[in-house]
This record gives C-alpha cells, structure tokens and sequence, in this order.
C-alpha cells in the first residue's frame, strides 16, 4: 500500500547562539493508511522537531529546514504557501501535543475550540459543529457531553483534557494523526485508557498514526513499525516484532535493557542505564554519535558514522557491529 | 450513583452540587472585598446618572442662557450652585459639562485601546523586523509631548473640525480633537504591556495547538490569545479614563481645549480663579466633580487590578 505520509532525507537546523544545532540529519520514514509508526528516542533527539516540520511548526529563525521532502499523498508539504498549509493542517493531518494542561487555551470552552477546525474545514454552520462536536466528545468516552460542552479546560483533569485534544485532532477525520508524547503527562492509568482509545479510534477511522514517545511499554502495545532516532539519525527502524526480539543496534538493545522488568528472577537486580548523555547537535563529529557511550565500539566508530542499511528483508540499522557476535561486520 | 445513595437512605446530590463560578462572577467576588473600589463604582454610576438624567430637567439651551442680571449669584434655591460670570446657572452646565467630560474619558479611551491592542499584538505576535518597525514607532510617539501638542492642536484645529451629533446632542469640533489628540497620544504603555504579554502567549502549547487545526493569524492573534490577555487591558483602559478626563480639563481649564459656550468641568474652571474667594461655587462644584470621578475610577482601576490578578492576596477581613 502506498504511504500516506513520507519524510525523506529531512535536515532541520537551529541557528543559536552557541551555533548551528543538527537537530535533524537525513531523517525518512512513511506513514501507512491503517496503521501506527512510532518513533522512540529520548529527549532532544529530534522527534518533535521532525513532525512538527511535517506541520510547517518549525519557528524560522531561528529554525531551518536545510533539506528534505515530506510528501503527503504525493504533495510535497515543504513548498505549500501558509494558506495551503493552514487548508491541510487539522483537516487532513490531526496533532496531538505532550501536555494536555497547556495545549487547550485557557479562557475558551472547550466546546469552541472543538468546533473550530470544523467550521474552519468542512464549511459547515456552528450548530451542526455542536451536533459533531458533541459526538465525537462521546466517542473520546467524556460523560455527559451536553452538559461539558461549555465548560473550560481548567474544568477537566489531564486524561479528560487529552481526550479532548483527541477530539480536536479528529474533528475533520483527518488521514493521519500525529502523536507527540500525548501520554507522558498523563497516570499510567490514564495512559492505558487513551492507548485503548487510540486503538480503537483507528480501528474504526483507518487512519494512519504517528506516535512519537520514549516508553517503549507504549510502542509495544500501539506501533506496527518503529523507527528508533538518537541524535538527529535513525539508528535502527524495523516492523514492531523484530525490533523487541531481535534489536540490532546498540543503542535499541540499551533502550531494551533499561526497562524494568516485572520478571521475578530479575526483580533485585539494578536497572541498567545508558552512561554518559547524548550529544548536544552542535559540535559536529565524524564517527557514530553514539560511539562515546558504546559498549560495542570499535575504533570504525570514531571516524565514520555508518549509515542506515538494511541488515535483514524489513529491518535497517545503523551500526558497524553485529552486536550479537561483537564483531565487526 | 443515584440509586445507592438512594438504598443508603443518604439524599441525593441533587441540589447540592454547586456549579463553577465562571470567570466573572470570581472576579466580582474578589472584586467586592475592595471596599473602595465599590465605593469608586458606586459614586461612578451616581456621577453618569447625574449627568444622563440631568438631561431630562434642564436642556443644553437652560446651560447656556447668558442673564447678566443674575452674574455670579450665589447658590440659592432657584439656582442650588449658583452662577457664573455671565449669569448661567452652574447645576446646568455641570450636568452637560458631565457629560462631555465623561465621553470624552470614554471615548478617548476607545481610541487608546483600538490602537495600543492593534499594534501591541501585532509587533509581539509578528517580532522580527515587524515588531522592530512597530516598536520603534512606538518609543518615536513616547516622545511626542502629549500637552503641548493638546494645546497646540486644540488652537489650531478647533475651528476647522465640522461639529458631529451624536445621539441627537451636538458636539463641537473642539470635543472631537479633545478625543482624538489624548487618544492618539496615550496608547504606548498600552501597545508595550500588550506585546509583552504577547510575546510569552504565543509561545504557549495552545497556540502551537490552534496552528495545528489550521487557524489562521489573524484569528489566533485575537480569538485565542488576545481574551488570555484582557485582565492588564482593563485595568490599564480604566486607569485611562481618569487620565484622560483630567487631560480635558487641564487643556480646558486653560481655555484652549473644549471652547464655549460647550461647558465641560475643565472649562468651568477657566476663569474661576478671579474668584477664587469671592465666589467659590464657580470652582467648587465643577472641581468637585472631577476630583471624585478620577478618585472614583482611580480606585475602580486599583481594585480591578486586584481582582483580576489570581496571585493578588487579599486581605479577608
């Protein structure tokens, strides 16, 4: 099936003070109709920053996207004017944010701020945005949407804010819905509650999901595809099975490993950590970025960044090693 | 839910459930504990009464009939505050003259707020060479000496702006150059205290938000984050209104702004200092009225301030 969404060899970079943050470096990945890509990292490793390109978000200055395509059913979205971005974002692609506390403005219902990407897109009058907006805000399970309608954000809890800002992604029915975080705020509870929404919702709407996140828990339980990203580069992307039983990079196994485990046997011993932290984007280095926090390195890595190959039919990354022998491949 | 409470024998929520207060009823509540700034409100309300219902007992014309005979009475009972030098009754003009100097608060005011919001959220939304160009324009205002140029312009343009009619009373020139000089000249503190607050807001989730569903700027500059920022506007339009009443009456008082025979409190009192000891009704009554309607807005701005800032503490008792 042909991807809904492709971002190909994305370069964003951030002009600051201390100089030219890489955040971004040569990023692609597709989005399919019906199914979830996630993408893991931890922070500042450039997820948020490449889908908020896909939205036109980037502020500029002091953000640059250098290079890159991001295709949407064909349409490159990098050369749209801001009209015909605005005509897309939330009509055709839904984003969902990190905190749910602060991504519904204050001082408006929220029933006015579901009915706005609605009589913005569909041309069509504010009761029948009422009628919409009320069924999709029973559809997001929030009791009583008649009564809610007029209440204010500061009204909600986070989980019940989060559904609403689910409900404003989805207003239009857009073809994808992109996913930033939108659990990491929430209890755990909560979590597994709009996890199972999610999944629902997709189920019944067939749309395309990007879910961005640094809980693994979570892309087991809601991704097809994962693309793993550490500073600026996709280090390892593979179907969701292979990934967990089979990772190829170090840096996915060291992701793996620093779970907690409920497993018994394990239950009194450390968890493992990743030493040292990621790069900072502005000292340019020529070998794998990973390298100085490497248990596998070997001296390739200090020279040479190796690029993303495909190591199995439907699994790339991005290593010098098989890190399952620990030789050099 | 209902049904155990009911099993329980407990009554029912039904009724007892208070619904959120919404923004303004919070703001009243907080508002009322400022035992002034009711006061300044309450007086507010008598002074427009005053001068609105006023209206109905005596005409612009009862205002200004010239009877030399009677000059510089004092208050008595056919005239309670007396006359001026050419013999019209004080009650009357002040009741008119409340009226012009009130409006011309107001609407300067208006004007004030149409500017300093347009062009504080559009330097602090926009930045960059916008906000450079804006920014600049507004420090180049800063320096414009608001009272010489009143003086300046209420001279020169008085005579050369057409009168209007509004809501079937004339109003001459010299009022709309009132208005619009103060207006033009005292929106800077407003356009900066805007932009600053623009500039945090639109780094906010919920803007990044409204982007997403495709909101264009001009509705995200004033339907999402212009109502976050109306607590410093209030409190800043109130205060203004007292400044620019005072303004009026400086200007007047000096005879070159609102001219007669349109009275206003200001220029009531032109003139009323060769009397100041022989006949202090011609001051009295008109300063009377300007003292308390920017005491009163003074405190209604203090109280407003406080009442609209949810970190304010406020003394319970």
């Amino acid at each position: 099936m042909d991807p809904i969404l492709q971002v190909q060899n994305l370069v964003v970079k951030f002009n600051t003070l201390e100089g030219v943050v890489n955040a971004v470096n040569g990023v692609s990945y597709a989005a399919e109709p019906g199914k979830t890509l996630g993408i893991v990292g931890e922070s500042g490793c450039g997820k948020s920053v490449s889908v908020l390109s896909i939205m036109g978000l980037i502020p500029d200055p002091p953000g640059k996207i250098v290079a890159g395509k991001i295709l949407f059913k064909g349409e490159n979205l990098l050369e749209l004017d801001n009209q015909q971005l605005e005509s897309i974002r939330g009509s055709r692609i839904g984003m969902v944010f990190q905190d749910p506390m602060t991504s519904l403005n204050p001082v408006l219902t929220i029933g006015r701020q579901i009915r706005e990407a609605m009589t913005l897109h569909l041309g069509i009058s504010r009761e029948e945005a009422r009628t919409r907006s009320l069924e999709l805000l029973s559809l997001m399970g929030i009791p009583n949407p008649e009564e809610r309608f007029d209440d204010y954000p500061h009204q909600f809890s986070g989980g019940m804010r989060q559904r609403v800002m689910i409900a404003m992604a989805l207003s239009c029915s857009p073809d994808i819905l992109i996913a930033d975080e939108p659990t990491t705020a929430l209890d755990v509870t909560i979590q597994a509650q709009i996890l199972e929404l999610t999944k629902r919702l997709q189920h019944e709407l067939g749309m395309s999901i990007i879910w961005i996140t640094h809980d693994l828990a979570v892309i087991a339980e809601l991704a097809d595809r994962v693309v793993v990203m550490y500073a600026g580069f996709i280090v390892e992307e593979a179907n969701v099975y292979d990934l967990f039983n089979d990772p190829r990079h170090p840096y996915t196994l060291a992701l793996l490993n620093s779970l907690p485990s409920v497993d018994q046997s394990r239950a009194h011993e450390r968890l493992a950590t990743i030493p040292g932290s990621p790069p900072d984007g502005i000292a340019t280095f020529a070998g794998c970025p990973l390298a100085p926090r490497c248990h596998f390195a070997v001296g390739r890595c200090l020279h040479q960044n190796p690029g993303l190959e495909y190591i199995g039919s439907d699994h790339k990354a991005a290593c010098w090693v098989d890190i399952q022998t620990g030789k050099e491949l | 839910m209902e049904t155990t409470a009911n099993l329980k024998g407990l009554p029912s929520l039904e009724g007892i459930e208070a619904p959120p207060l919404t923004f303004f009823q919070l703001v009243w509540l907080r508002f009322k504990r400022h035992k002034m700034a009711v006061f300044g409100i309450v007086v507010l309300i008598l002074l427009i009464l005053y001068s609105t219902l006023g209206a109905l007992f005596f005409t612009e014309a009862d205002a200004n009939i010239t009877d030399t005979s009677i000059r510089l009475s004092p208050p008595s009972a056919e005239h309670p505050f007396g006359t001026d030098p050419i013999g019209r009754d004080i009650l009357a003009r002040t009741i008119f003259g409340g009226q012009i100097s009130l409006m011309i608060g107001f609407v300067a005011v208006l004007v004030e707020v149409f500017i300093g919001v347009l062009i504080g959220a559009i330097a602090g939304y926009f930045g960059g060479v916008i906000d450079n160009i804006l920014m600049r324009f507004t420090e180049a205002m800063f320096n414009v000496p608001q009272l010489p140029l009143l003086l300046v312009l209420g001279k020169v343009l008085a005579d050369k702006v057409p009168p209007i009619t509004i809501i079937g009373r004339e109003f001459s020139g010299s009022v709309v150059v009132i208005i619009g000089v103060i207006g033009l000249t005292s929106w800077m503190g407003l356009a900066r205290i805007v932009r600053a607050n623009f500039l945090s807001l639109k780094e906010q989730e919920f803007v990044t938000a409204a982007h997403c569903i495709g909101t264009g700027n001009a509705s995200i500059i004033f339907a999402h984050i212009l109502p976050n920022t109306m607590a410093p506007i209030i409190v800043n339009a109130t205060l203004g209104v007292a400044y620019a009443i005072i303004n009026e009456a400086y200007v007047s008082f000096l005879g070159v702004g609102v001219l007669p025979p349109t009275a206003t409190w200001g220029n009531m009192l032109n003139g009323a200092y060769r009397y100041i000891d022989s006949a202090p009704w011609l001051w009295i009554f008109p300063g009377l009225f300007i003292v308390l309607t920017v005491l009163s807005i003074n405190f209604i701005g203090d109280g407003l301030r406080d009442a609209l800032d949810p970190h304010a503490l406020i003394d319970l008792n």
